[in-house]
């Protein structure tokens, strides 16, 4: 590592697809060691910028170094040490595992290539199945293999899309204690994901919309800047009421939680103002710290729309 | 560390990956091996561009010694084939419509009388034309054995009767085919037609299908270069090429005894100019075609005319000039001019080589395209 201890150092990463600008003027910056979180709403541009990351696309603007190469120039190099796990599985599904993995390091030109592939193999659980077609997988599985191929070559950074879509809890829960165990080995982890639970694992978070860098920093510091002051009301038949706290102009999300309802607003003032003729029996108010997503859900309505 | 060098090692990944991914795809492996073969049985037993024994009926009003003369050389020609007798012109012309005869054999009732008396009896073949091929050869057949037949008839006091030798002596010799044989030119082209209807299909099938796959998204994100896996992808469909050519050259020695008179050797190296060619055809195909079903649809587009202006089906000097452009740009054109010329009439490399640089020109100039494009479609 030529440069000190960022691994990501961007500025400016703008990418169009003809007219449409897909992804704006980012700025990122990912220590090593890092687990980096990467959210926003369906065709924001996350995979697009991932893709740039890798040498994949061209950014049409901006600059800057990925594992202390230049992004623009040496993507070459950067290939070498990343690994890249693509949102939709893309290995060769007519062959077997074995015979997936061992492609990849042949690539890579992994040292004691029969060895690794062996003890991805084991690590991944999958030792006796060795032999059977990725084709053939279950959505989940098809997913770990892919996170196995992708750390085959050991890289220093690991970019994640969306790896645990469609995995199910406990196997998610155990990816995301590799990943820490990773991260506490110096690899850096930079993953896209919908899931809340898995964006407060994460050490820091951006949240893009439109393109756009409209949050980022840690769980804290993301509801900060989302500027949502967010009341709980209790209290029976909250379906009726709902409809009529939508109706005004300060609240700006109103979540149902269980038997809870989140009501959130921008505008501290004008949002007490609203719920005041509300806090009458039998419904019970408290003012709660915003939850990451309401964080979200608010930032994704306060930008654009990302079909236009 | 910059690595700029093609990689042997990745190159040899992308092969092994490819190899057994055509071994498993046993559909295509096997139409690999059952296009020769079927294309062998098709073109090889079933087509004749000399068809014999056609069916032919006879009205007849003279039964004298010199229709059956006349009758009996026309079957030993082997071309007609006598099916009956036609006892009125309405029910000859019946026989044509219906297409139940080829030719109707028309000798008037005066014929011998008139040829006696040296007044040119008119004789009267009329034939169902509708496929000139068909009736070509046996019409100029029976032109010739109309004199032959006659004169031995003609002797003595006829003799004065018999047709005079013209003024010129007509020599003709058919060389490297004396038989006229058409398997003889037939089944080594099809080693050119098979390797262009297999290759370009296959390699472009096995690009695309990558992009379809969404596995090409990987492949990219890897150090592997474009160059590598083009290279990779290639070499197992060169071994196929080999393989299909092979059988094809089995059968023209053990099944068509078509003769072997020029270098195997020589051969061998220039079908691997050919294959290269058609790889790189598929190859360029697929970087410009969206999904695997556009890419079939442009190899067939490039199959037609390859089959039909390249002088596999139809004589190319009989093609119009502007047909003749389009069929030189084709490699198959120069490849059966190539294997023809080995095979047929013992051409050496000097005389092949008017045929080999244009076919290098096709695979610089359609490398350089899907560089281009392939370079593009990274983004
Ligand atoms: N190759 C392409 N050509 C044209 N437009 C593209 C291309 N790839 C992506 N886009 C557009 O760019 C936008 C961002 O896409 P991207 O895949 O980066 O979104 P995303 O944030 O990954 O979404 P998701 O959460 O659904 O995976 C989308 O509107 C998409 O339609
Ligand atoms: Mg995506």
């Amino acid at each position: 590592m030529k440069r000190d201890e960022l691994v990501i150092d961007v500025e400016g990463v703008t990418k169009r697809f003809g007219t449409r600008t897909v992804v704006q003027g980012i700025n990122m910056q990912v220590r090593r060691g890092e687990i980096y979180g990467f959210l926003g709403p369906n065709g924001s541009g996350k995979t697009t910028f991932l893709r740039m990351l890798c040498g994949l696309l061209r950014p049409d603007g901006g600059h800057g170094h990925c594992l202390g190469f230049d992004i623009l120039t040496e993507a070459a190099a950067i290939k070498e040490r990343v690994g890249y796990m693509t949102q939709r599985f893309s290995y060769y599904a007519d062959l077997s595992l074995e015979e997936n993995l061992d492609f990849v390091a042949r690539i890579f030109g992994v040292p004691k290539r029969r060895e690794a592939v062996q003890q991805s193999l084991e690590k991944l659980g999958l030792g006796g199945r060795r032999k059977q077609l990725a084709g053939q997988l279950s959505g989940g599985w098809k997913q770990r293999l892919a996170l196995a191929a992708s750390l085959i070559h050991s890289p220093q950074l690991l970019l994640l899309d969306e790896p645990t879509a469609g995995v199910d809890p406990k196997a998610r829960r155990d990816f995301w204690s590799e990943l820490h165990q990773l991260a506490a080995d110096g690899m850096t982890v930079l993953i896209t994901t919908h899931y809340m639970d898995e964006a407060e694992r994460c050490h820091r978070l951006a949240y893009i919309s439109y393109g756009k860098l409209l949050a980022s920093g840690t769980v804290e510091d993301v509801v900060r800047q989302a500027g949502f002051e967010t009341w709980e009301v209790t209290g029976p038949e909250l379906n009726d009421l709902m409809p009529k706290l939508q109706a005004a102009a300060a609240i700006e999300q109103v979540v149902p939680f269980g038997r809870a309802m989140h009501v959130s607003g921008k505008d501290s003032a004008g949002l007490q103002a609203a719920i005041a003729p509300f806090q009458v029996d039998p419904y019970r108010w408290r003012p709660v710290p915003s939850s990451l997503e309401d964080a979200f859900i608010g930032l994704m309505g306060s930008s654009e729309d990302n079909f236009a | 560390m910059k690595l700029h060098a093609i990689s042997l090692r990745r190159i040899w990944a992308v092969f092994i990956k490819e190899f057994i991914q055509m071994r498993r795809d046993r559909l295509t492996f096997g139409m690999m091996v059952g296009i020769p073969l079927l294309q062998l049985t098709l073109f090889g037993f079933a087509i004749n561009s000399d068809p014999k024994h056609l069916p032919t009926a006879i009205l007849s009003a003279d039964h004298g010694p010199f229709a059956r003369t006349l009758i009996a050389a026309m079957r030993s020609s082997q071309y007609f084939h006598f099916t009956g007798v036609a006892p009125t012109e309405e029910e000859a012309d019946t026989l044509l419509k219906n297409g139940e005869v080829q030719f109707v054999l028309h000798i008037p009732e005066d014929f011998s009388r008139k040829l006696l008396r040296g007044e040119r009896p008119d004789l009267l073949v009329e034939a169902d034309a509708t496929d000139p091929a068909a009736t070509g050869p046996a019409l100029s057949a029976l032109a010739q054995l109309m004199d032959g037949a006659l004169r031995r008839d003609l002797h003595g006091p006829l003799a004065y009767l018999s047709p005079k030798p013209g003024p010129v002596q007509l020599v003709l010799h058919r060389r490297y085919n004396e038989e006229g044989i058409t398997q003889y030119n037939i089944v080594p082209g099809l080693m050119g037609v098979v390797l262009t209807m297999t290759m370009v299909v296959i390699t472009s099938l096995a690009i695309t299908r990558e992009s379809e796959r969404g596995t090409m998204e990987n492949l990219l994100s890897t150090p592997a270069r474009p160059s590598e896996v083009m290279i990779g992808k290639i070499l197992p469909y060169i071994a196929v090429g080999y393989i299909q050519a092979g059988l094809i050259l089995l059968a023209a020695h053990f099944l068509f005894h078509v003769p072997m008179l020029g270098s195997l050797v020589l051969l061998m190296t220039l079908i691997l100019v050919f294959i290269t060619a058609n790889l790189a055809l598929g190859i360029t195909f697929s970087t410009v075609a969206q999904n695997q079903l556009q890419a079939m649809q442009m190899s067939f587009f490039f199959f037609l005319p390859s089959i039909l202006l390249s002088g596999f089906m139809f004589p190319f000097r009989g093609m119009p000039e502007w047909a003749q452009w389009i069929g030189e740009v084709l490699p198959l054109t120069h490849f059966l001019r190539m294997v023809r010329g080995i095979l047929l009439k013992s051409n050496g490399m000097a005389e092949v080589w008017p045929n080999v640089w244009p076919i290098l020109v096709f695979i610089l100039v359609v490398m350089l395209v899907g560089i281009k494009r392939f370079r593009r479609t990274l983004d």
